[in-house]
């Protein structure tokens, strides 16, 4: 691949995903554009730059996003920012909002969809008195693919075995010709939406929870600041944000504070009576 | 340091499983079915948990389960099941009687060290 061609990818990702692949990744646009160049007939990364650059395929430019998007993810994947959910968040939230009776979550990057199931089958497991509650789980993803099998609920049989114990694959899921689908009911509540977080996102409301989790690691710091600002404006004031296990607000945005009590990347906005500072 | 015991008429699997325990940093026991499995359970009271594979000869995975789980012991240890019967049915006969988790063939490391983490054995 030329030098010319990397380049150009590099900042179409940039601009249209937020993707910041920085230097020496070639290997990585080689392995996963060069399957895409294929399949539409051209003989390799310059035809594809030259495809993108007469713009005569907008369908061309969403398949390169969607193919260099991670889409890896597991049910309650490490674990600990759960059982915090389960043990601080989801009671201190619950209580206050016993009057109205309402949650809503927002998945910001729900790739095929185990952490909104996952949510729902700790809401199901832990907090029966949410039955009558109206919750809403809103998931977005910037793929469509990944998104159609979210919707879908099918899983292989490597995937329903990460993270997700089998008293929960038991009861929550069906054998079918393909693996495992989850249950229609698992699915009432959540709702899938295309979404890229680079785009304004403010017509999707407000909310109790925010997962960001394992997406902002791959921008740039400017980029991560300007999203985590506007996410927090989508925030409940008691609201909480919960970001990867190798991410952090720290440096890059001043709107959060650590959620007090949690060792997981939980924040909740800064200010908050129950939130403790973020140590300097 | 725990010790589990592995319990697998294949002996590709065995070493497989040695292996991967290994880095977990258990202890490892060995046995080639239901009946020898029995045995050094009863010789090692402390076991703290059994990797059990279900279609063996002498005694099969499902006739030690229940055995195991009839015996009075100081400490019953954790038992997953790691086998190629994949139905649901199964699974439930399984957890049914006595097991505590549920590995399906074939399995990776990451697996392994999900099922063992989630039943407190890691």
């Amino acid at each position: 691949m030329s030098p010319e061609d990397y380049n150009f990818i590099t900042n179409f990702l940039l601009d249209t995903t937020g993707l910041s692949l920085g230097e020496n990744k070639e290997y990585l646009l080689e392995a996963r554009l060069i399957p895409l160049a294929q399949a539409h007939g051209m003989n390799g990364i310059q035809d594809l730059v030259l495809s993108l650059k007469s713009k005569m395929d907008p369908s061309l430019e969403k398949e390169i996003m969607e193919a260099m998007t991670t889409n890896e993810s597991s049910f309650f994947r490490d674990r600990r920012p759960f059982d915090e959910l389960k043990a601080t968040i989801l009671p201190e939230i619950i209580a206050e909002r016993k009057m109205t009776r309402k949650l809503r979550i927002w998945c910001s990057a729900c790739s095929h969809g185990q952490e909104p199931y996952s949510i729902m089958m700790l809401l199901r497991e832990n907090f029966p008195e949410l039955n009558d509650w109206n919750i809403q789980i809103i998931s977005t993803d910037l793929c469509s693919k990944a998104l159609e099998r979210a919707r879908e609920g099918v899983y292989s049989q490597f995937e329903v075995q990460r993270g997700l114990p089998v008293q929960l694959l038991m009861k929550y899921f069906e054998q079918c010709e393909q693996g495992w689908k989850i249950k229609p009911e698992l699915g009432t509540g959540i709702q899938w939406k295309h979404l890229n977080l680079l785009e304004d996102f403010r017509h999707l409301g407000m909310f109790d929870i925010v997962f960001c989790r394992n997406v902002l690691i791959y921008f740039k710091p400017e980029l991560k600041k300007d999203i985590l600002n506007r996410i927090s404006s989508q925030l409940n004031s008691s609201g909480t944000l919960l970001l990867g296990a190798a991410e952090t607000v720290l440096g890059i945005s001043d709107k959060y504070s650590k959620q007090y009590g949690c060792q997981s990347a939980i924040y909740q906005l800064a200010g908050n009576a129950e939130a403790a500072p973020i140590a300097r | 340091m725990k010790t589990i015991l592995l319990v697998d008429d294949s002996r590709a699997v065995r070493l497989v499983g040695r292996r991967i325990m290994g880095t977990f940093g258990l202890n490892v026991l060995e046995a080639e079915d239901g009946k020898q499995a029995l045995e050094v359970a009863r010789a090692n009271p402390e076991l703290d948990a059994v990797l059990l594979d279900w279609n063996m000869p002498i005694m099969d995975g499902m006739e030690f389960l229940k055995a195991l789980r009839a015996e009075t012991r100081e400490k019953q240890p954790i038992v997953v099941m790691c086998t190629t019967e994949n139905d649901m049915p199964q699974i439930v006969q399984a957890m049914q009687a006595g097991a505590n988790e549920y590995i399906m063939k074939p399995f990776t490391e990451d697996i392994v060290r999900d099922k063992l983490e989630e039943t407190g054995v890691l």
